[in-house]
């Protein structure tokens, strides 16, 4: 089905992406070189770099990262929302200078203007094109129809489902017709079955050649979803910003049944790539990712404390110690019900703090682990003490206060420090899990009036 | 009446324009504590615009004297005080309250939308609305009086201006603040959206920067509105260079009843006027602030929402609908007109160096303007009086600072018991709410005689009294943000206690105190403000052939205002707003940083 209006690339055939191959290799989308930095306090903080990625016609292209690996970021940057450091993109062979003209969004948390119907909220984009209004309704009438949200015109956003607001966010993106529909984590903030269905629907859709985008970019941290969805999976690496780590073909068959081996191969293939500590990725004049260094050289900017509470990285601990001791990590997340964004901040601080390793698709305990989940109450807060001195923040706060009982850090000296290397929100996330290890530890009291760390007040 | 920064927004209370609550998203908290981290809370901004604000009102008495010196035609000042004039004399008030609230509408649209969309014009508009709220406004009447009277010699249009114009001064603030506060966090998505789908700036205004803004320029709006009574009544009747002016109107009714020292008709006056405020609240506030419900930015269906029985009325006529298509043309025209605003993209990236230099010659520019004005002023001063004039208004203003903190404080001790008591229960709440926002709109001058009757009556002195005429406006701030404060403490918190057996002092010491002192706190900011610019009206009070005089800065603005004394008016303005200004630095905003660090819920 097409929609009546169509408001450019009147010339191009129709085509059922996907399906047949030809035309389709046409470039949509291209960076070339793409960097994008903020300011920070010392200079020029990178979120993204070198980034080269290419979106064709009918595919539909995963980019898969770990929260603060600049996927968001990527992604507005193809939307030209957000202008480039350096380098460039392209939409079909033009430097972007603004909105991308050829795509459309599809946000996480749906967007939706709340004083609007849903008819209202589909034909937004369609208005601000100065389309007529007859035109306009009966395009989105059949936007409407397509997305299977017939009957909810009149109804206000807030009336509706979780479900039912990404479907009306859909309908909103498809409706003007893009080129490619930018979809930024556009069942995160769904429950598991409404995700499912919707993007089992979706899916279908694609497939059957009536989605009236010719490609599709997909924003993710879910390893399943991008594997389930995608032609090609783009990873990136998040140490020490954002880059392409890795880019994945999926060849598997339309539709993809999650059962079958390919699928799982690919899954735990991904999860490798994710959770591996590529050697590659060190950027010249910077030191390397962390925690696979000599615990001798970690410094503070190379070895980030990730945002895993002691309750989380214990807990993790005792169910590989559980499990005698190694378990495989996909397989993990799939038992438990976590997200490899809820999972992998726990396995980086097991990591971290040398209680675990991970090994290909296993995650192995070490000894240092097995002693720490094996010891309980003082004892275990003694093996935790000495592992977290190990941790570059952590051992910077303990020396500074150099075991003098009436000596404080302040804070704004700490973040003054990590400034140079990490971004506000960065900073105060590790400066979080810092507090967190240091009480449970007993290394440090931290005074939140104040805004220093102190030594702990023991009762005698 | 200095009217606080609430930003309403999440608050199911159906008293949410005075609670702490702001939207989802947005970053809680007063707009001044939040303006000074956005601008970096530096002082010397502060004092710069502070001189700006100076210069500026220097500015305008200059030229408002310029043009007394034309008109000499004494208006009569003599008002009709018979009974049957007061629905005329009541329409007349209220047109000139709704000339002021669309004027206030615009002011916001323009300066919200300037401060937000330039970088540049932000760190100047933003500190300057903060210091312009702490103005004491009445004191600047007699000045807009002459100013306006000098535009339109020989013409009531003056007048009327002048009126509504300061009547607009004790609105606008708030509403620009909160609009303000909306544009700049309007959510990342939102903008997105708008980017993405390349709407143009009238679009993007219409569809999404207004409705995500409207509850907060409604709500801000109707407590201006009430607020605005005060001025009305004030603005109406005023005595400019030894001369008296009058506008047909329910304050000059009352002020010619109260010079009568007619009770009877001051009764009338105040029947009116209570049949005013009651009427347009139930006919247009309420019917707004229930319609705004809608822009709501919240995903879910509140649980208890604003309702009106007028808008339900009209939401069931078919008039509004047949209204809206026949006027669609006109807004399609209205669409394709504002094309001509372009589109709102990503700015062009600008060399730093360069954007530096910008900035360097802005504020030179800036600098160099307000430096020259503060020369000028200062020649001003020195030829007339010497500088030497600052020191009595910094003395008086001690005086009426006491009165401010006593007042505060007793108001403090006798309205959060009541208003907490109130706020947990909902039987409580549904009764006294109306009826405390009845008395918090209602015009406190209008109760002044009943006050002086009764000082005379006791013997109490007015520099005592003065506190209890200055309370009769400010203190309802106080009752209405207890109530809102008790009302959002969780059931759960309240249970754990009733469990845990803590009551009496230790429940007021470990759980009301401090869940309410967020909310205190902005009403404890209204009241001192209110209070400030009240004294200016409670400090000299007149009913009948007696007139009453307290030791005080606002009695000697009002002097100098009386007598057109220009140089000590200048004076006394400049030492009360700094002294509002140094006790919401010093006192009120610390507080607000505790409030949100330690006890927001």
């Amino acid at each position: 089905m097409r929609f009546p209006f169509r408001s450019r690339a009147a010339a191009v055939p129709p085509v059922t992406p996907g399906a047949v191959p030809g035309p389709q290799d046409e470039v949509l989308l291209e960076t070339v070189g793409l960097t994008k930095a903020y300011a920070g306090a010392a200079g020029q903080l990178p979120v993204l770099s070198g980034i080269d990625l290419t979106v064709r016609a009918g595919e539909i292209v995963a980019v898969l990262g770990r929260s603060g690996s600049g996927k968001s970021t990527l992604l507005r940057c193809l939307a030209g929302l957000i202008p480039p450091s350096s380098g460039t993109v392209r939409y079909r062979d033009t430097p972007l200078t603004g909105a991308n003209p050829g795509t459309a969004l599809v946000f996480q948390t749906f967007a939706l203007l709340p004083w609007l119907t849903v008819r209202q909220n589909v034909e937004l984009g369609l208005e601000a094109r100065g389309v007529p209004p007859r035109e306009r309704s009966r395009a989105a009438a059949q936007a409407i129809d397509l997305i299977g949200l017939t009957g909810f015109e009149s109804a206000y956003p807030k009336e509706l489902s979780g479900g039912m607001r990404q479907r009306v966010g859909f309908a909103r993106a498809l409706v003007v017709e893009p080129d490619v529909l930018m979809m930024d984590e556009p069942f995160s903030a769904l429950d598991v079955l409404t995700a499912e269905n919707l993007r089992g629907e979706l899916m279908e859709l694609w497939d059957s050649g009536q989605f009236p985008t010719r490609a599709v970019v997909l924003v993710t941290h879910n390893i399943e979803e991008a594997v389930l969805m995608a032609d090609r999976i783009v990873v990136l690496g998040a140490r020490p910003y954002g880059t392409i780590r890795e880019t994945v073909e999926v060849v598997l068959e339309r539709p993809r049944d999650r059962d079958c081996a390919a699928f799982d191969e690919l899954v735990d293939r991904v999860y490798r790539i994710m959770t591996g500590r590529p050697k590659d990725t060190r950027a010249p004049g910077r030191a390397g990712p962390g925690p696979d260094l000599d615990p001798d050289r970690r410094t503070v900017a190379s070895a980030p404390l990730p945002s895993a509470g002691v309750d989380g990285l214990t807990g993790l601990a005792e169910t590989i110690a559980h499990r005698g001791g190694s378990c495989d990590l996909a397989g993990l997340a799939d038992e438990l019900g976590l997200d490899i964004d809820d999972l992998l901040p726990q396995v980086d601080a097991l990591d971290l703090l040398g209680f675990a390793e991970v090994h290909g698709d296993d995650l192995l305990l070490t000894e240092t682990g097995t002693a720490y989940t094996g010891a309980d109450g003082p004892d275990a807060r003694a093996v935790f003490a000495a592992a977290a001195l190990e941790v570059p923040l952590v051992k910077l706060i303990a020396n500074s206060l150099g075991g003098r009982p009436g000596a404080s850090v302040r804070t704004g000296f700490l973040r003054d420090l990590l400034g140079r290397h990490y971004t506000v929100e960065q900073t105060d996330r590790q400066l979080e899990t810092a507090t967190d290890w240091g009480r449970y530890a007993g290394l440090f009291a931290y005074d939140a009036d104040r805004q220093e760390y102190r030594l702990e007040q023991r009762a005698e | 009446m200095t009217l606080p920064k609430p930003t309403p927004g999440r608050s199911r209370s159906p008293l949410p324009a005075l609670s702490r609550a702001s939207p989802p998203g947005r970053p809680r908290g007063s707009l001044p504590a939040r303006t000074a981290g956005r601008l970096g809370g530096r002082v010397w901004v502060d004092l710069v615009v502070a001189a700006a604000v100076l210069v500026l009102l220097y500015l305008a008495l200059r030229l408002g004297q310029g043009g007394t010196l034309r008109f000499s035609t004494a208006r009569d000042a003599a008002v009709d005080t018979d009974p049957a004039r007061l629905p005329y004399d009541a329409l007349r008030s209220l047109l000139r309250m709704f000339a002021a609230l669309a004027v206030s509408v615009v002011f916001t649209f323009c300066y919200a939308y300037a401060a937000a969309r330039s970088r540049r014009l932000e760190r100047v508009l933003i500190p300057a609305l903060d210091i312009l709220q702490s103005v004491p406004v009445l004191a600047f009447l007699s000045v807009a009086v002459s100013g306006f009277l000098a535009l339109f010699p020989g013409s009531m249009l003056g007048l009327e201006c002048a009126a509504v114009f300061a009547i607009f001064t004790s609105q606008a603030w708030n509403m620009t603040f909160a609009f303000y506060q909306a544009l700049v966090s309007l959510p990342r998505e939102l903008d997105e959206l708008s980017r993405s789908f390349g709407f143009s700036r009238w679009t993007r205004f219409w569809k999404v920067e207004l409705p995500s803004g409207m509850i907060g320029l409604v709500w801000n709006g109707m407590l201006g509105f009430g607020g605005g009574w005060f001025f009305l009544v004030a603005s109406e009747a005023i005595t400019v260079d030894n001369q008296r002016y009058a506008l047909p109107g329910v304050g000059s009714y009352a002020g010619a009843a109260i010079a009568a020292g007619d009770l009877g008709r001051v009764g009338w006056a105040i029947a009116t006027m209570v049949v005013l405020v009651i009427g347009v609240n139930f006919l247009f506030w309420r019917p707004l602030t229930a319609w705004a419900e809608r822009f709501k930015n919240e995903q879910s269906e509140a649980t208890e929402v604003q309702r009106s029985m007028v808008l339900d009325l009209l939401r069931r006529s078919r008039l509004p609908t047949a209204l809206g298509r026949a006027l669609r043309p006109v807004g399609r025209a209205l669409n394709r007109a504002g094309r001509v605003f372009g589109t709102v993209d990503r700015p062009p990236a600008v060399h730093p160096q360069r954007r530096r230099a910008g900035d360097v010659a802005f504020a030179l520019v800036s600098g160099g303007i307000v430096l020259w004005g503060l020369v000028d002023l200062g020649r001003y001063l020195a030829e007339r009086t010497g500088l030497g004039v600052f020191g009595e208004p910094l003395l008086l203003g001690l005086a009426t600072a006491a009165r401010v903190v006593v007042l505060v404080a007793v108001a403090t001790v006798v309205w959060v018991p009541i208003g907490v008591k109130i706020g947990f229960s909902p039987r409580l709440t549904r009764i006294a709410q109306p009826v405390v926002q009845v008395l918090a709109s209602f015009p406190a001058n209008f109760l002044y005689p009943l006050a002086i009757w009764l000082l005379l009556r006791t013997g109490v002195s007015i520099d005592l009294g003065g506190i209890l005429l200055m309370a009769l406006g400010s203190q309802w701030y106080i009752l209405f943000n207890a109530i809102a404060g008790a009302m959002a403490v969780p059931a759960d918190l309240r249970e754990a206690m009733d469990d845990l057996g803590v009551r009496g002092w230790q429940r007021w010491r470990r759980l009301i105190i401090p869940a309410v002192f967020p909310a205190y706190v902005t009403g404890g900011i209204t009241a001192s403000g209110g209070a400030w610019n009240a004294s200016i009206v409670a400090e000299v009070v007149t009913f009948g052939g007696t007139t009453l005089t307290a030791t005080g800065l606002g009695a000697y603005i009002a002097r100098a205002a009386e007598h057109g004394d220009h140089p000590h008016l200048l004076a006394g303005v400049a030492v009360m707003s700094l002294y509002v200004v140094a006790l919401n630095r010093l006192l009120w905003r610390r507080l607000y940083r505790l409030a949100e660090r330690r006890y927001s819920l």
